[in-house]
């Protein structure tokens, strides 16, 4: 009898060079993405070792995390931050590395540029020193997040010695409802199994609302899997992936044969999971992060839960809700906010984008609060552009910005100030990760937009469209 | 990299769970291309108030923690970003060795790179030891990476497991680029066999 052998086993026994005795296995690696935040230590680490990189045709390097979202051209004022972007440039100089700079039609959030230029394809193992990696699972694709000693690894070796992650399936049963966005899926499941509840695995997400999602949807879905703690999170390829990337530049000449190859990696029926987790569709609601990590979440209709009510050691709760100025009891509805940041590699695509546009049009940002809309490449943007976004955004009262990672961590000069409430499209809600004593809470890109116009979280479900 | 065999060093206590990179090593920080230095800006906005002066109230502030070299801490230590900069930060601090009931994949994986051994002991083993260094002035524990084993000279002994390569790395402070390196012929092969370049 033939093994019945899931997407993941499939990727993984594919990859693998060699198996040393007494040794980890060593993984190939056919996509390696590179930023400005995790490289320098990784490049200067081969200058001192008199190391090439192996194979510079198989990695890409952009320019994201800490580039202002001000008019390109505008100078960086922070000079250690333009070190930084210095360094990656003259780093991808010298070892042949390509590089979409600042200035490139094709810059972006790494993992936005990744799909968007057809680069990221079924099949293929792709890392980058950042955690979410895990979004190019969506295509089914094994990818994962590394530190910067392993980002020096590949880059000499193409390889990584890893150990072979559980695998866990999460079906999602039923389908989505109106107003209830794959980001809320992705909260849900954070809510449910826990922030380290996928910590050792590979997810696999199966089930109706899983195929019925798009590529924007997917990816949004497979990049908060690390919010989990999840190694990697992926989605067999189907005919929403193969349209998704059909004509893109740097997809395969002989597309047909590519597509049928890419048709089988689907895990065969019948095989084994390590883990199976159900979700039901139809229980998912538009959330509101709470707490200062992604699995402290509410229905917008709901409220802060009582600390008796929760699981959580007592304590640990008692300082989330002192830390995001909160009480128990309140209702999501009755928070105010004052800034709005709809962006990240979880939501800055052009659906996102359109979602977000939709609920803003005829509507004006609330007088107390600031909004800004940060496009995840230059490609989002023209082509936001092109259907007149910007300009519904513009209308409205939002700040139309240029793309990069932006407030999502704050690296660049995109942040919060002490005590100020974001409504955040992103994926962390930590301490401080907009900016110290900054509070954030995670949203869809439609609740976002709904709250800068309330000037308070607001149901989606019940929104006055025009 | 140091290699890691047995190490004694003083121990102490962070009681909390799910400590996220972001609070091990602010944003602000990750700017510099450098390796070193992270030390003093390791849990910052945690050991400092906003105005940059120490906050004497924190844990890792108290006089009597100082010098510690093992931290014990809650779950899921680690968990968020990737950025290897928490693992330079607790490294440069001065920590060689961090016990918890568990680990964020990604940061145990650069604990190994730096030498830095992740001990995963039960929650009761964690609570006990975190109790001990708060009550005993200068509580120190030894690590033995060799015997796979911490204890204290006091009663406490606590085995741990730890999969033979990470352990064979950390004990001889091997390279590992080095090490892959000698698969060279593999390399090769499994890149003539598959695929060209994706561009």
């Amino acid at each position: 009898m033939v093994e019945k052998l899931t997407l993941f086993d499939k990727i993984w026994n594919e990859h693998v060079v060699c198996a040393p005795s007494g040794g980890l296995p060593l993984l190939y690696i056919d996509l390696h993405l590179v930023h400005e935040v995790t490289s320098p230590q990784a490049f200067e680490g081969l200058r001192l070792a008199g190391r090439k990189v192996r194979q510079p045709q198989k990695t890409v390097a952009t320019v994201d995390h800490n580039i202002p979202t001000e008019p390109r051209g505008t100078p960086i004022l922070d000079p250690i931050a333009a070190r930084q972007i210095q360094a990656l440039q003259q780093n991808c100089e010298e070892f042949g590395v390509p590089l979409f700079d600042m200035n490139s039609s094709d810059q972006g959030i790494v993992h936005v540029i990744g799909p968007e230029l057809g680069l990221t394809q079924p099949g293929m193992t792709i890392v980058c020193g950042d955690s979410h990696t895990s979004t190019h699972g969506a295509f089914g694709a094994l990818a994962f997040g590394i530190g910067t000693s392993e980002v020096e690894h590949v880059l000499a070796t193409q390889c990584l010695h890893q150990r072979k992650p559980k695998s866990m399936r999460i079906e999602v049963r039923g389908r989505l409802a109106e107003g209830v966005s794959a980001k809320d899926l992705a909260l849900g499941v954070i809510g449910q199994i826990g922030i380290d509840g996928a910590t050792g695995y590979v997810i696999e997400y199966t089930g109706e609302a899983v195929r019925g999602l798009s590529m924007e949807g997917r990816m949004t879905l497979c990049n908060m899997s690390i919010e989990a703690g999840a190694r990697a999170a992926m989605i067999a390829p189907d005919d929403i992936t193969f349209a998704y990337m059909k004509g893109r530049r740097f997809v395969p000449r002989h597309w047909d044969e590519a597509v049928g190859r890419w048709r089988a990696l689907a895990s065969d029926p019948g095989a084994r999971y390590d883990a199976t987790v159900e979700v039901d569709a139809s229980q998912l609601a538009p959330f509101v992060t709470w707490g200062t990590n992604p699995g402290m979440i509410a229905p917008v209709d709901g409220r802060v839960p009582n600390v008796d009510d929760l699981k959580t050691d007592r304590s640990a709760v008692e300082r989330m809700l002192e830390y995001m100025g909160l009480e128990s009891g309140t209702r999501i509805e009755d928070i105010s906010i004052d800034r709005v940041f709809i962006g990240s590699c979880t939501n800055s695509r052009l659906e996102d984008l359109r979602a977000a546009a939709r609920v803003a049009k005829g509507h004006q940002v609330a007088s107390r609060v600031r909004a800004m809309v940060v496009p995840g490449s230059q490609a989002v943007k023209h082509a936001a552009e092109q259907e007149g976004l910007d300009r519904i955004f513009l209308d409205s009262g939002f700040e139309w910005r240029e793309s990069g990672c932006s407030m999502c961590l704050g690296m660049n000069p995109d942040i919060l100030q002490p005590g100020e409430r974001c409504a955040s499209t992103s994926n962390r809600n930590f301490e401080g990760r907009q900016g110290r004593g900054g509070r954030t809470h995670l949203v869809s890109p439609m609740m976002a937009a709904a709250a800068a116009i309330a000037g308070h979280f607001t149901d989606i479900r019940n929104w006055r469209f025009y | 990299m140091k290699p890691i065999r047995i190490h004694r060093g003083q121990v102490a206590p962070l009681h909390r769970a799910n400590v996220d990179t972001d609070q091990i090593i602010p944003k602000q920080f990750l700017k510099r291309i450098e390796r070193t230095g992270f030390g003093e800006f390791l849990l910052y906005d945690w050991r400092r108030t906003s105005d940059g002066k120490q906050d004497p109230s924190f844990v890792l502030n108290h006089p009597r923690h100082a010098g510690a070299s093992v931290l014990v801490v809650g779950k899921n230590f680690g968990c968020g970003s990737s950025r290897e900069h928490a693992v330079w930060a607790l490294e440069d601090f001065g920590f060689r060795v961090l016990i918890a009931p568990s680990f964020a994949d990604i940061f145990a994986n650069n604990c190994v790179k730096n030498g830095v051994l992740t001990v995963v002991l039960s929650e009761a083993e964690v609570a006990e030891i975190a109790r001990r260094a708060e009550e005993l002035h200068r509580y120190e524990v030894t690590v033995d990476l060799e015997q796979c084993l911490v204890h204290d000279g006091h009663g406490l002994s606590a085995t741990f497991q730890i999969d033979e390569f990470t352990r064979h790395c950390l004990l001889e402070g091997l390279d590992d680029i080095g090490l892959t390196l000698q698969h060279e012929s593999e390399i090769a092969a499994y890149e003539a066999r598959h695929s060209p370049a994706i561009r």
